[in-house]
């Protein structure tokens, strides 16, 4: 096995020309070995879209193993590496890049990572949380940005993708918070009236469509239900970004919300390592 | 294409100084304008009739004779959506400069005006006296494709006769023009017209990925739903082939009333969400 994983991390190493590095890339991604994620990684950074992608694809399929090394690239100043590495996450939809992603749909200045952030941000594996209190606020957090990039974002396909993904968080809030999956529709409900794209009105229809033929009791179930691969620390991490950012947006506080995360954060600390 | 932080600069510039830039003295800030009141969609009467006038312009040449400034003026003129520069453009169409007559037949396509149809056929038979060839090889003596594509969307079904021709063109580029023409002009989808389709399809296998791009962008324009998987496997940019599954869909949705959708428009936007 590892002979084999070498052979492949080699071809990509030696490929001289860019078919040639696409196709060893190719190769590397298809054998979805955990060994082959700081080879896909560095991969991002070669400026071949060709290779990107398929790394991008091989990441994703690996899935949360390769969330530490994607969230490490995303701190260095490459910013087409940054740009798909933020790909690999909204594709994986580790909890560790939500806030990442709630950034990336709202303000990135570009439109293809705005537009997988978007899509991201409605398959997070929410399921992973450990309380329904972070996962109220992350959840809160998601949809606020959903909405304000579905109606606000100046490219069709960005709004178009914030539709699927405020599609997939209707489902998953449709039980717990009946009440954002009515506020999801009453909002679709606007965007096809308005929206100048018939794209997005078609997105956006198919949507409600969905919607409507979903009951509660379908969406229970989940898909994927491995266990939770992150540790308390993590948890505190992604809450106080989470913290931090709404620090950012609201410069004067909501009344009582600080607090709220600083015992949530307590409570994470002492619990969540099982 | 994607960076906000030029756009932004660009931004810095109102509308009465692109107009006044323009007309001014420094060719260089006079090219730029054309082109931000372009990008801008700035449709005022004042910038339409500057840019009419930056058509007819003399002062800014090439060293091959080029005519840098019509030709962004011409590319401007497509975007704002006023038929008033029709006939300025037609005459661009018998303008020496190669990229100038490409850029007019483009923004005569979308501005969908059918009164320049017999100078397009003209053109594409090469008798405009006057116009001269492509400066760089294979120096095509007519932008076939820009010319082929308008003709197409403009539904000039007296050119189906001289198009067919460019079927077989040397040049690829041109002879996927010529198919996608001949399927808009083949009206009603048959099996007749589906063979030009079919040929795009086929074209998306191409090794070179500037030609998978173009015909992308073909079979968005006509909509063509059988090529929806192809489309979707097809080795090129996520951004580009949901720009044409885009009007795959936009075509369904014509042949429907909301709410109701086709089951081509479900499936077309079934793909699209994988390439989020």
């Amino acid at each position: 096995m590892a002979d084999y994983l070498n052979t492949l991390i080699r071809a990509v190493e030696d490929a001289d020309s860019s078919l040639l590095l696409q196709e060893a890339v190719k190769n590397l991604a298809a054998s979805h070995l955990e060994g082959a994620i700081p080879t896909l990684i560095a991969s991002l950074s070669y400026n071949n879209p060709g290779a990107a992608v398929a790394a991008v694809d091989g990441l994703i399929q690996i899935g949360e193993p390769a969330v530490p090394a994607l969230l490490e690239l995303l701190d260095l100043h490459n910013y087409t590496a940054r740009a798909w590495a933020i790909r690999a996450l909204a594709g994986i939809g580790d909890p560790r890049g939500l806030v990442t992603l709630l950034g990336a749909a709202t303000a990135d200045f570009a439109l293809s990572v705005r537009r997988a952030a978007a899509r991201g941000l409605g398959m997070m594996k929410w399921h992973w949380f450990p309380n329904n209190e972070l996962l109220e606020i992350a959840q809160a957090e998601a949809m606020d940005a959903l909405l304000f990039v579905a109606q606000e974002d100046d490219e069709w396909v960005v709004r178009y993708s914030a539709v699927v993904g405020l599609q997939f968080l209707a489902d998953a809030v449709a039980v717990t918070y009946p009440e954002w999956r009515s506020q999801i529709l009453s909002q679709f409900e606007q965007i096809a009236v308005k929206d100048d794209s018939w794209a997005v009105k078609a997105r956006v229809l198919l949507a409600q469509q969905h919607l409507e033929k979903q009951t509660a009791i379908e969406q229970q179930q989940t898909l994927d239900d491995r266990p939770s691969p992150l540790s308390s620390m993590d948890w505190q991490k992604i809450m106080e970004d989470l913290y931090g950012r709404k620090g950012q947006e609201r410069q004067v506080f909501a009344e009582g919300d600080p607090r709220r995360y600083q015992k949530l954060a307590v409570a994470i600390a002492e619990n969540s390592d099982e | 294409m994607e960076n906000k932080a030029n756009i932004q600069d660009d931004s810095q510039l109102t509308v009465e100084q692109a107009i006044a830039n323009l007309q001014g003295e420094d060719l260089g800030l006079r090219v730029y304008a054309a082109w931000w009141l372009g990008r801008f969609r700035v449709d005022a009467p004042e910038a339409i009739d500057v840019l009419i006038t930056a058509l007819e312009d003399e002062d800014d040449r090439t060293n091959a004779g080029g005519y840098p400034l019509r030709r962004n003026a011409a590319r401007a003129l497509g975007k704002l959506g006023e038929k008033r520069a029709v006939p300025a453009l037609v005459r661009a169409l018998e303008c020496s400069d190669f990229y100038v007559r490409e850029a007019a037949a483009q923004s005569l396509e979308m501005l969908g005006d059918t009164s320049c149809i017999q100078r397009l056929i003209d053109l594409l038979n090469d008798k405009v006296p006057g116009t001269l060839p492509a400066p760089e090889p294979p120096q095509l003596a007519q932008p076939f494709d820009a010319i082929i594509e308008a003709l197409g969307t403009l539904g000039a079904i007296d050119a189906i006769g001289v198009i067919a021709e460019f079927l077989e063109h040397p040049i690829p580029r041109i002879q996927y023009a010529a198919a996608r023409a001949m399927y808009q002009l083949t009206s009603e989808p048959t099996q007749l017209s589906n063979q030009y389709g079919d040929r795009l399809i086929q074209a998306l296998a191409n090794n070179d990925l500037q030609l998978r791009r173009t015909v992308l962008s073909d079979l968005g324009a006509i909509g063509y739903l059988p090529a929806a998987d192809a489309i979707a496997q097809t080795l090129a940019e996520n951004s580009l082939k949901l720009i044409a599954l885009k009007g795959l869909l936009e075509k369904q949705l014509q042949q429907t009333t909301p709410p109701d959708l086709s089951a081509g428009a479900i499936k077309v936007m079934q793909l699209m969400d994988a390439l989020l």
